[in-house]
């Protein structure tokens, strides 16, 4: 017993002064600073639209090229994550491919005392994804309102006159989560505000919903023009089949404003980031990844 | 003072005082450690109901909606609905074809490592099932997403490979370590009299297994089925991925359902704190500990009437 006891007795001081060490160092090393000898480091958090991830990435990749002691942290999680981290205060910049509501405008105002400002940084087309053996060319907003909506009469290929070589006549839709903003677009502009019809598969993002489409004979699907695969094929809309052109000159009937939203007027490194995206470099990028520029007329210089 | 002896006792060595306290102190803070399990526990159930709870008193929230219907539009521009049903449908299809497929599977391969194997295929085979337990559960989610959905389409014809067997089962491969480990466990804490009185009375190694080990172990076997179903029932990101995640009553195997589980994690982070949605959602949550607390409850009343019989027998 008289052993056992000087054991734990050697052991107690050496166990409580390495004990202590380990927490002061992890109270004084958190600091966000950086090293002496570095510049100050400056981190600007974005979060937001899934459509819009790969393009915000983009932009952070080529912003570190030209600003070095700048950080660009993008994240995704849908427009309705973004806005609600805006609401929160957490983010800096929220990317959006919808725009913000009444109601969320005025809880930013409610919860941070500033104005929600917005920048319009481009221009998306929602495209409707079949599997590539599909034999449908064409469909009406009226149709894709038919099959997506509650309450909606259209459920299987036969009504539309399709035969899916393969068999399977049951229409598969293939949708979005409710956080995006992708969902609330289509939501808002072929829907009428109408709800969706409940029994779609519901994707995370917009990659995956071109993947399942590209897996399913019997699926038809939304999102991004800038998704698509060889995989899929995308259907021409009343007529019109998305392109960049057809978008610009709004006969593309489902097209969309990519926004992003700051927290009042943006200062500092903020502001010129802002300006970089809306300059020729920025909107080079959105045109190498698939989306829509703004028009040259409004680039800034 | 003389000891047994006869001879002068000594003096008595003494600890130091700094060990005295410190001996003290280390034993508060063991005690501590035990108590605040059951404080986290506690605070978790507090922080969800005090969450959830105001919306129950809201005048346009019913209860019966909630529960018993199957549409949930909580982001609706002209109907707000938040009917549960489809959800609680979707868990309990998936976690009941998980428990199918896993107990049987689990159950045996607890009674093989236990019973029949050599020592160094049992060591092997416990590496190898503790390996299958530390895979996380987003790459399950990854595996079901991408290899099996492509199986399952291909060898079932079915329309989709994320479906209900695809979720069923990931979640079963995700159990049946648990399963095996507290089975193994079990079995081997039945002693080792009941089986050498068995074989002495000329029962078959089966007979040993079905009439003497199983009954007897039937505690601790019933106990590592529940915790698999609670890992079955709580699982998230695999169910978030593998399921196709569609609101509805599944129809069949094949067809796409979405989970309690899958529906928080997907809609959490938009919900603004403190909305109605929001406050929805930590009442799933009350759902998802009632549904795990019925079956723990459920279960121990099943075990406490085993044992009674068995008593009274």
């Amino acid at each position: 017993m008289n052993t056992n006891t000087t054991k734990m007795a050697t052991l107690f001081w050496p166990l409580a002064i390495i004990a202590l060490a380990a927490v002061a160092v992890q109270l004084t090393g958190c600091k966000r600073s950086g090293a002496p000898g570095q510049a100050a480091q400056v981190t600007i958090q974005v979060k937001g639209s899934d459509t819009m991830v790969n393009l915000a990435q983009a932009w952070a990749e080529a912003y570190k090229k030209v600003r070095p002691e700048v950080n660009v942290e993008v994240s995704g999680g849908g427009s309705g994550v973004g806005i609600a981290a805006l609401i929160k205060g957490t983010v800096d910049i929220a990317n959006s491919s919808r725009d913000i509501k009444p109601s969320e405008k005025e809880q930013v105002k409610k919860n941070t005392g500033k104005e929600a400002r917005e920048f319009t940084v481009g221009f998306d087309g929602l495209a409707v994804y079949v599997h590539k053996d599909n034999p449908l060319d064409n469909i009406t907003t009226e149709q894709l309102a038919q099959i997506f909506m509650e309450g909606g009469n259209i459920t299987r290929w036969s009504q539309l006159g399709v035969k899916i070589p393969g068999g399977g006549d049951e229409i598969v839709r293939v949708s979005r989560q409710s956080n995006s903003g992708t969902y609330e677009f289509f939501r808002e502009h072929v829907l009428k505000n109408k709800d969706f019809k409940l029994g779609s598969r519901d994707m995370n993002g917009s990659k995956e919903v071109v993947e399942l489409v590209a897996h399913t004979p019997t699926a038809i699907g939304y999102s991004g023009m800038g998704y698509a695969t060889p995989q899929v094929k995308m259907l021409k809309v009343d007529g019109v089949a998305p392109a960049v052109e057809k978008v610009l000159d709004k006969t593309y009937p489902i097209a969309r404003a990519l926004h992003l939203y700051t927290l009042g007027e943006p200062q500092g490194e903020i502001a010129r980031y802002i300006e970089w995206i809306l300059g020729p470099q920025g909107q080079a990028i959105v045109q190498q990844t698939g989306y829509v520029p703004l028009p040259k007329e409004q680039w800034h210089k | 003072m003389k000891d047994i002896a006869g001879q002068s006792a000594r003096k008595r060595p003494t600890r130091p005082l700094w060990a005295v306290y410190g001996e003290k102190v280390l034993e508060w803070i063991i005690r501590l450690s035990g108590i605040s399990a059951v404080l986290f526990v506690m605070a978790i159930f507090f922080f969800v109901f005090r969450e959830a709870v105001p919306v129950l008193f809201s005048p346009d929230f019913s209860l019966k909606e909630f529960l018993f219907s199957t549409e949930w539009y909580p982001t609706s521009a002209s109907n707000v609905r938040y009917g549960t049903l489809a959800l609680t449908a979707g868990t309990f299809s998936v976690t009941a074809l998980a428990m199918v497929i896993a107990v049987p599977f689990g159950l045996g391969a607890a009674i093989f490592v236990s019973e029949f194997c050599g020592p160094k295929m049992r060591e092997t085979l416990k590496i190898v099932i503790e390996l299958l337990a530390a895979i996380p559960s987003v790459v399950w989610g990854f595996i079901g997403l991408t290899i099996m959905s492509k199986i399952i389409s291909q060898t079932t014809g079915a329309p989709v490979g994320v479906n209900v067997l695809n979720g069923a089962i990931i979640l079963a491969l995700m159990s049946v370590p648990i399963i095996v480990s507290i089975g193994e466990d079990a079995l081997k804490a039945v002693p080792d009299g009941f089986r050498e009185a068995a074989l002495a009375l000329g029962a078959t190694p089966w007979q040993l297994v079905y009439r003497v080990l199983l009954p007897a172990a039937k505690n601790g076997l019933l106990a590592a089925v529940l915790l698999g179903v609670g890992r079955a029932v709580g699982e998230t990101m695999a169910v978030l991925m593998a399921t196709g995640h569609a609101v509805h009553i599944p129809s069949g195997i094949l067809d796409s359902v979405r989970t309690l589980t899958a529906n928080i994690a997907a809609e959490l982070g938009e919900a603004p704190a403190g909305s109605p949605h929001y406050r929805v959602l930590f009442l799933t949550g009350v759902l998802l500990f009632s549904i795990t607390f019925v079956i723990n409850l459920s279960a121990d009343l099943v075990i406490r009437g085993i044992r009674r019989k068995g008593r009274g027998a």
